[in-house]
């Protein structure tokens, strides 16, 4: 009952605009979480 | 609560299990049961996994913790989204390639058959008591609040999702958790603008002021549970546990068309769940300044709790608290007022001679709470002290309209619901394709028998978990309990998996025995620093510490078993 492996599992399009590969996705995503630290920060800054 | 309330709670709940039941009775395919359709899209994936992971607990406990401590708590998601790049980049091609249905077939491939059981006992106990949390914790407060019978409340919650998730398994879940995310999402926006409406102009200041919005402290200090630091690199290696090796998790992303819908699934999850976890703490910070501005803030918000005991002989002490807070609290609020003034006025010194009689007015309010828990626990040993739970509850029932009660009590059950089934799928699944595919191997070929059996399993771990929550009492916040139990069970298992994936080198026998040395560390940690809590350590450290050792551990183990040039490891699974 095992089920089929994935024929081709390896670097498929993200179909993202203005993202064409993975890496970019990673990148994007990991700068959006640098810029909500960031923010975050910023944030207990000025309530503080 | 109304009649109105009771319809829109019925209504969605009994509603949505009654439509996962019948879209997909009809689930007979092994590979549908476990994994869901093949058609999944990458945002029903997004929505399942962050349904799996944030139940009632988020919604009904976080808000209070937020009130209580302000909204430190945040920086323990800090490491989710880099964890989530790395299961995407590492763990979830390899799944997908081997196509495996758990993440610990993955282990016995590797490996050998013993680590494979290893990490999925370590699974199985570890979600089997998470479950009897993620049920028993919202059944305690509303049961609380509502006067309803606990155990009633339990087997309710506990039925409904058993009957739903065996019919259908992943399919139901999947769907059903679509729908749930939809309530959720639209009660807390109308909780929080609600809020919105009865706040003074200067709210976000005040909360600032009193020390409620400081969302980030780089304070280096290992005793501090909640820091950057600690949810960086703590919140890393659970956030990696959890989505990377624990079941529930992979099995929401294991389905899908393809592997760009897990992928786009986790990072949708990767770029919202801050965000999210933001909005719901920040609720908490402004549920502080709200009550700060209400003439009948209770000392205790376990209303139910206070009254019981101020009912019975020591009346005297707790109506002499009561009268005490009331007046420190209209106190407080006068030196708010004060504050605000002074800050409009643009008077410098003025503001911080105010501020510092604020900052001592909540301090003593402080003290006068403390009083309180105090003489509950002085009238009964065992009465629960920790009030931050009935926070957020006491605010929808007294002051959202009839109609959005109803509304925001379907998205508590909703919440349960939907990470239980999660939680219930993975375990009947893993105990069918790790533990009893494993032991009947001649039974393996059977499709229907596996369906049967993982029916049963799921069956079987939702009593357990009914049974678990029916006898079980916690001390601790309840969104911390679950933390600690995951930073006890996790890293061990994560330790086992970054050898697989990055040392290929190391075999079998010499992880295994890593893997029981690591989590005996754990434990030992743990508990020492419970005995000595002067030395005790953020648990979130635990993560780092724990993973960091198994993999020490094993390096050792292997050199010292001389493994590595008598039995080179299989080669079967690819290493990244």
């Amino acid at each position: 009952m095992k089920p089929a492996p994935d024929p081709s599992p390896a670097d498929d399009a993200p179909g993202v605009p203005g993202l064409r590969t993975w890496r970019e996705v990673y990148l994007f995503v990991f700068a959006f979480f640098v810029f909500c630290v960031l923010l975050l920060a910023l944030f207990s800054r000025v309530f503080a | 609560m109304n009649l109105l309330d009771w319809l829109v709670l019925l209504g969605t709940i009994v509603g949505i299990a009654a439509y996962g039941t019948w879209r997909t009775r009809h689930t007979h395919s092994l590979n549908t049961y476990l994994k869901g359709n093949h058609n999944t899209g990458w945002l029903t994936i997004g929505l399942s996994v962050m349904a799996t992971q944030a139940s009632t607990i988020t919604y009904l406990s976080l808000p209070g913790q937020a009130y209580e401590n302000g909204m430190a708590f945040l920086q323990n998601y800090f490491g989710l989204p880099l964890a989530l790049i790395i299961v995407c980049a590492v763990f979830l091609p390899i799944y997908r390639r081997l196509g495996v249905y758990t993440a610990y077939e993955y282990l016995g491939r590797r490996f050998d058959s013993k680590t494979r059981l290893l990490g999925a006992s370590l699974f199985l106990l570890q979600r089997g008591l998470q479950a009897g949390i993620t049920i028993y914790a919202p059944a305690i407060i509303l049961s609380t609040v509502f006067g309803w019978r606990l155990d009633l409340t339990i087997l309710f919650t506990g039925l409904l999702v058993i009957v739903y998730t065996v019919t259908g398994g992943s399919a139901a879940v999947n769907l059903t958790q679509r729908w749930q995310m939809a309530v959720i999402f639209g009660g807390m926006v109308t909780a929080f603008v609600v809020l919105w409406t009865k706040l003074p102009d200067d709210a976000a200041h005040i909360a600032g002021a009193l020390g409620k919005l400081q969302a980030v402290d780089f304070t280096p200090d290992p005793q501090r549970r909640y820091t950057f630091w600690s949810g960086l690199l703590g919140g890393l290696f659970l956030s990696l546990s959890y989505f990377g090796t624990d079941q529930s998790q992979v099995q929401r992303y294991l389905g899908g068309a393809a592997l760009r819908e897990g992928r786009l699934g986790l990072m949708f999850n990767a770029v919202f769940k801050i965000p999210m976890q933001f909005f719901i703490v920040l609720l908490g910070a402004l549920l502080f300044v709200f009550y700060q501005f209400q003439p009948d803030t209770p000392v205790f918000f376990n209303q139910t709790e206070w009254r019981r005991h101020a009912a019975g002989p020591e009346s005297a002490r707790f109506q002499a608290i009561e009268e005490k807070y009331a007046v420190i609290h209209a106190d407080k609020q006068a030196r708010i007022r004060a504050w605000v003034a002074a800050r409009e006025g643009g008077d410098a010194a003025a503001e911080t001679a105010t501020r510092t009689a604020m900052l001592a007015a909540q301090k003593a309010s402080d003290a006068v709470r403390q009083e309180a828990r105090d003489a509950l626990r002085a009238v009964d040993p065992k009465a629960k002290i920790k009030d931050s739970d009935y926070v957020f509850i006491t605010f929808i029932l007294t002051q959202l309209p009839h109609g959005v009660i109803g509304l925001l009590i379907a998205v508590m059950f909703a919440s349960a619901l939907s990470s239980k089934a999660g939680e219930l799928n993975a375990l009947g699944t893993t105990s069918t394709i790790d533990l009893w595919r494993h032991f009947r191997p001649l039974e393996a070929h059977d499709e229907a028998r596996n369906v049967r059996n993982a029916k049963w399993f799921t069956a079987l771990w939702g009593f357990f978990a009914i049974g678990f929550a029916w006898f079980v009492s916690f001390a601790e916040n309840l969104i911390e309990a679950l933390n600690i139990v995951a930073s006890i069970f996790y890293p061990a298992l994560l330790g086992v998996f970054a050898v697989a994936f990055f040392l290929k080198r190391v075999g079998g026998s010499a992880v295994f025995w890593a893997a029981v040395a690591a989590q005996a560390l754990v434990l030992l940690l743990f508990f020492l620093g419970k005995f000595y809590p002067a030395r005790e350590i953020g648990y979130l450290w635990l993560n780092p510490i724990g993973c960091a050792s198994c993999v020490l551990f094993s390096l050792a183990f292997q050199t010292l078993l001389g493994k590595l040039r008598a039995s080179p490891p299989s080669t079967a699974a690819p290493a990244a």
